[in-house]
């Protein structure tokens, strides 16, 4: 059975992690790469970087951050923000990065999608969607889309822009609610139970982690096949390996992890 | 030397890092001629069947000469439904035929999830494999272990199973005969358990 995805999410501005990150025994908090190094070790599943530095010449310095955190991992990297052409696809790919997560650019240019998706794979493109319950005015749509960062109200409902992004070719949906979003009050399970039913690709929840149970709700009622999170794994209270097993214990499938040793537990010591 | 075959199929920054990590060195052969200086060769890819379309027939002759010279040769996701005989998702171009069998879409044999919710295609994340029997590409890798999918078709389980998966039907998660093995899934992604198969496979260089 395929294992439920645990994602920690680096927010990065001009190179460093602005989220709350409260590590001990890391040198520099702030790095992105020191952080991803203590994930891996501590068995998370996929990292993505979401780069929000709004500069010109934040291309390359989205490389360089994007390379060091490569170095440090072997595991899926996915890098969004800032994505809005080919041209940033590419560079993002090049530097590292698997999978690159449009979110504006998908709604202003879907086309993009499919462009991305021809030349790297669907398994290339995530399109990310910001959404809340939809007011009263319009009583027919479920869940409003938001761009850019959940400033803009769009005219767009998330069950059908979730449908016409994967008929465009996208491989997976990283589904925020702007709601929850940073209140660590749950995930929106209704909204992702009614995303993750509309299309028949993964659906990656986020917005709102603040207990284990969270998780576990996301999972089972939500239909999540992947759960993503920030400040819970940036404060050092809760380890992404306890939460594992938390939800191993629960029967929720997922990858098995040895806490503090990348190189322990599934492997033989034959050497 | 490890040769990586560049046919466009997505990109290979991933797979170098990770053999460049297990002290590997590899290149990319502009064309046919130089893999015949290969100690080993990677036939990489992500993405569509199609694209091995680009894999000329100058490049197969190639790779079929040094196969036969017994020169270690590794698959990689599309690299691995390349050895079999073909793929549904594109029934035109024939694959290299090392291994019996043609790869099927993972919806059509209709499978369902236990709450009977259809089954999500592609098949992304860590799904555990077991071994049918012992491998060289497997050894020391216990049952069970997990490593990072990414796919929409998969290869039949054969005789030339190294390791089993399941995603509503089982398939062949690794294959291996004699010098020729290959994965579905991306060991470059798949933490040390990923390390260790690469490793086991350059150690056979």
């Amino acid at each position: 059975m395929v294992s439920k995805r645990i994602i920690a999410c680096l927010d990065v501005r001009d190179g460093k992690v602005v989220k709350g990150v409260n590590f001990e025994g890391l040198r520099d908090a702030g790095d992105p790469a020191a952080l991803a190094r203590r994930y891996n070790l501590e068995g998370i599943d996929e990292i993505v970087i979401l780069d929000v530095t709004a500069t010109i010449e934040s291309r390359q310095a989205r490389a360089n951050t994007i390379a060091a955190v490569a170095r440090e991992i072997f595991l899926p990297l996915a890098v969004g923000g800032g994505i809005r052409s080919e041209e940033d696809a590419a560079a993002a790919i090049e530097a590292g990065a698997d999978k690159v997560s449009l979110n504006t650019a998908a709604l202003s240019n879907p086309t993009l999608i499919t462009t991305l998706a021809r030349k790297y794979g669907s398994q290339a493109v995530i399109v990310a969607i910001d959404a809340r319950a939809g007011r009263a005015r319009l009583q027919s749509r479920r869940y409003d889309v938001y761009a850019r960062s959940g400033q803009l109200e769009t005219t767009r409902d998330a069950l059908e822009w979730a449908r016409e992004a994967t008929d465009r070719g996208a491989g997976e949906i990283l589904l925020t609610s702007i709601d929850r979003d940073g209140t660590k009050a749950g995930f929106d399970c209704d909204l992702t139970a009614a995303v993750s039913d509309a299309v028949n690709i993964p659906v990656i929840a986020s917005g709102g982690a603040g207990t284990f149970e969270h998780f576990a709700e996301v999972f089972g009622p939500g239909h999540a096949d992947a759960a993503l999170a920030a400040s819970i794994f940036h404060f050092n209270e809760r380890s992404v390996s306890e939460l594992k097993r938390f939800l191993a214990e629960r029967h929720i499938p997922v990858r098995v992890s040895h806490a503090g040793h990348g190189a322990g537990g599934n492997i033989e010591t034959c050497e | 030397m490890i040769a990586l075959v560049d046919y466009g199929a997505g990109n290979l920054t991933s797979v170098r890092k990770a053999l460049s990590a297990i002290g590997a060195a590899v290149w990319t052969p502009s064309v046919a001629g130089e893999l015949g200086r290969a100690h080993g060769i990677i036939v990489p890819g992500v993405g569509h069947f199609d694209a091995t379309r680009a894999i000329t027939e100058e490049w197969r002759t190639a790779i079929r000469t040094m196969i036969g010279d017994g020169v270690p040769l590794l698959g990689i996701c599309v690299g691995l439904q390349w050895l079999f005989e073909g793929s549904e998702e594109a029934p035109v171009i024939a694959g290299l035929s090392v291994f019996n069998g043609s790869c099927f879409h993972l919806r059509t044999p209709g499978p369902q999830t236990q709450d009977a919710r259809p089954l999500k295609v592609p098949h992304v994340g860590w799904n555990s494999i077991t071994s049918p029997r012992p491998s060289r590409l497997m050894h020391g890798v216990k049952d069970r272990s997990q490593v990072y999918f990414t796919h929409s078709y998969a290869a039949p389980v054969v005789e030339d199973t190294a390791a089993v998966a399941e995603y509503g039907v089982p398939f062949s998660a690794a294959v291996e005969r004699a010098n020729v093995s290959a994965v579905q899934f991306h060991p470059e992604k798949s933490g040390e358990v990923g390390l260790r198969i690469l490793r086991n496979w350059t150690s056979g260089i």
